[in-house]
């Protein structure tokens, strides 16, 4: 299944771990009180602490706190209940105090584990490394100014959780299903919005190749500017490709930093952050230790919603859903309840193909979030309802949905108003059919001739008449005796 | 443990830190000098002591989720050497990237 670099020497396999960057979900910053609103006036979320005046001190916003533990066991983590924060030394313009505040030897969250959906229907399980709490930094634009740098500092100081995951991952594919996976974590916690675009979330590529079969790890190298789940993968295969024909051609792959440019579709070395490795980390001064109790602790595992693999495999057992219909369903919070809204006291089957195939099908043509749905879960459930008690058939009911997504209006009323009620009485449709092979009995000579396509012929008549009320089953039934 | 000059010079780059060949001289036996000067606490055995992280027997102290700060663009703008259109503005920061 995994992804491998055919060279010329051989097949080699792709390694690849991922560091993500969440931004916690919070009002306000991890160690002051100025908003972390996205899109703000530049330098308007800014306390003194963020922009680093001399004798500031930062005070840990509890809620962040609280945010990483409710992260770290949504990842089936261990939850560290002593961790520390240390000083991450280097100068960059956007970083105000020359120090970025962050978490090394003592994380506040240890090994965890996630699972990954695999093409084939198999599940893969991810190991996580740790995750930590951090600053983000301000924000450089480069570009609107011929000479100048401009800085904004209203994400300096933003809670981040930095997610490390195992070098576990073998190819493009598995990278962005975890990517999908994590992310369908976080917004299933209200941990994290999972917003790439608006930066939100980011992802740090660490990526090394060995022939197939090596145990021992390759030199990796870290891509850095990965800024969607479509750049991690265009990114993963350049570089795959680069590390292979560099050691197939002789030379080394050098540990270092490099940048993903998307509009080149290469990764190119990072040279001047070399220097700036040298972290010099130490523990900060300004706070002291996290201490949690694990009472508090077990008080949040309480409050944590079932999360998306455990919703999977509850679908699967108890609906009797495949896993693919089971994995489109609980890809969003509100569309898992969605579905459990209608099938609830229903064919939970049939439940799912309205969902999925023409629910989901019409909302995304109209650019809809299940939240913004015309059709309420009740009225889907209604319009199913008809369905399975035979007042309408299906291909009825495809156009009477079509009305509800337009009009709001209850299933039960516009097939009323329009009188779309299936007729299931026998004798009605007899006499329709009688009328039909009285009026073609060159048709009716051919088919009992043999040619038993004409069935089909005869089945569209009835129902053209009907205008396709009569129950299909019905029809058939009463069609085979009178041509038998 | 002894610093020797190319450490200085190291150190002091991180730094930012200019330095020249006169003063790394004088500087690497001074800094060399408070190492091992410090390191006579490594003679004591701490095996059985927790790292001390506190010496005053305060409980941690943290804040609640509350946006109580900010909104002060022209504050934190006033002290810069160089600021447009509510930017912080720097020389130009060029990723030297090569290859």
């Amino acid at each position: 299944m995994a992804e491998t670099v055919k060279g010329d020497t051989g097949t080699w396999e792709i390694v690849i771990g991922l560091e993500v960057h969440a931004q916690a979900i919070s009002n306000s910053k991890l160690f002051s009180g100025a908003s972390t609103a996205f899109g703000a006036e530049p330098n308007s979320q800014v306390s003194f602490v963020d922009a680093a005046m001399p004798g500031m001190l930062p005070v840990l916003n509890a809620y962040c706190v609280e945010q990483a533990v409710r992260t770290g066991l949504g990842l089936n983590a261990k939850i560290n209940l002593h961790s520390v924060f240390e000083r991450k030394n280097y100068f960059y313009p956007d970083l105000p105090q020359g120090y970025q505040i962050s978490q090394y030897q003592h994380p506040i969250v240890g090994e965890g584990v996630i699972e990954i959906d695999m093409p084939d229907g198999s599940i893969k399980k991810i190991g996580i490394e740790r995750l930590h709490l951090e600053q983000d930094a301000g924000k450089s634009l480069h570009d609107q100014h011929p000479k100048k740098s401009y800085v904004d500092l209203n994400r300096s100081g933003n809670a981040l959780m930095e997610i490390v995951s195992r070098p576990d991952l073998r190819g493009a594919d598995e990278a962005s299903a975890y990517l999908n996976k994590l992310r369908m974590i976080l917004r299933y916690l209200e941990t994290c919005d999972g917003n790439m675009e608006e930066g939100s979330m980011r992802a740090d590529v660490n990526l090394s190749v060995r022939p197939m079969g090596e145990n021992k790890l390759g030199t990796r190298c870290e891509i850095k500017n990965v800024n969607s789940i479509k750049a991690v993968q265009m990114a993963i295969a350049y570089e795959a490709q680069r590390q292979v024909e560099l050691i197939e051609g002789g030379g080394k792959i050098a540990q270092e930093t490099r940048l993903w440019d998307p509009a080149k579709g290469v990764t190119r070395s990072m040279r001047s952050k070399e220097e700036a490795h040298d972290y010099r980390y130490f523990p900060d001064p300004d706070l002291l230790p996290v201490t949690l109790q694990s009472e508090w602790v077990n008080e949040i595992k309480e409050t944590l919603p079932e999360l998306p693999d455990e919703k999977k495999h509850r679908f699967i057992k108890d609906y009797g859903l495949s896993l693919y219909d089971a994995s489109v369903l609980i890809s969003e919070r509100a569309r898992a309840a969605y579905f459990e809204d209608v099938a609830k006291g229903r064919d939970a089957k049939l439940a799912a193909n309205w969902v999925i195939n023409e629910l989901l099908g019409l909302l995304n043509k109209n650019g809809k979030s299940i939240k913004e749905s015309p059709i309420s879960a009740p009225q889907l459930g209604g319009l199913i309802d008809l369905i399975s008690d035979e007042t309408i058939s299906g291909k009825i009911a495809k156009d009477v949905f079509a009305e509800m997504f337009e009009t709001g209006k209850d299933a039960a009323a516009i097939v009323e108003d329009k009188g779309l009620e299936q007729v299931t009485d026998t004798g009605a449709i007899e006499a329709v059919i009688d009328e039909i092979l009285a009026a073609n009995p060159d048709n009716v000579a051919a088919y009992k001739g043999g040619k038993d396509k004409l069935f089909g012929f005869f089945v569209g008549q009835v129902m053209k008449q009907t205008q396709g009320k009569a129950n299909p089953q019905a029809v058939n039934e009463i069609l085979k005796t009178k041509l038998g | 443990m002894s610093m020797d000059k190319e450490t200085v010079r190291k150190v002091a780059s991180l730094a930012r830190l200019r330095v020249t060949e006169e003063e790394l001289d004088k500087f690497a036996p001074q800094l060399s000098g408070i190492l091992e000067w410090i390191e006579q606490l490594g003679e004591l055995d701490t095996s059985n002591v927790e790292p001390l992280s506190n010496v005053v027997d305060i409980a941690p102290v943290s804040r609640q989720d509350e946006i109580n700060d900010g909104n002060i663009q022209s504050a934190i703008l006033a002290n810069a050497p160089e600021a447009q259109s509510g930017y912080f503005t720097v020389p130009k920061i060029i990723e030297q990237a090569d290859n």
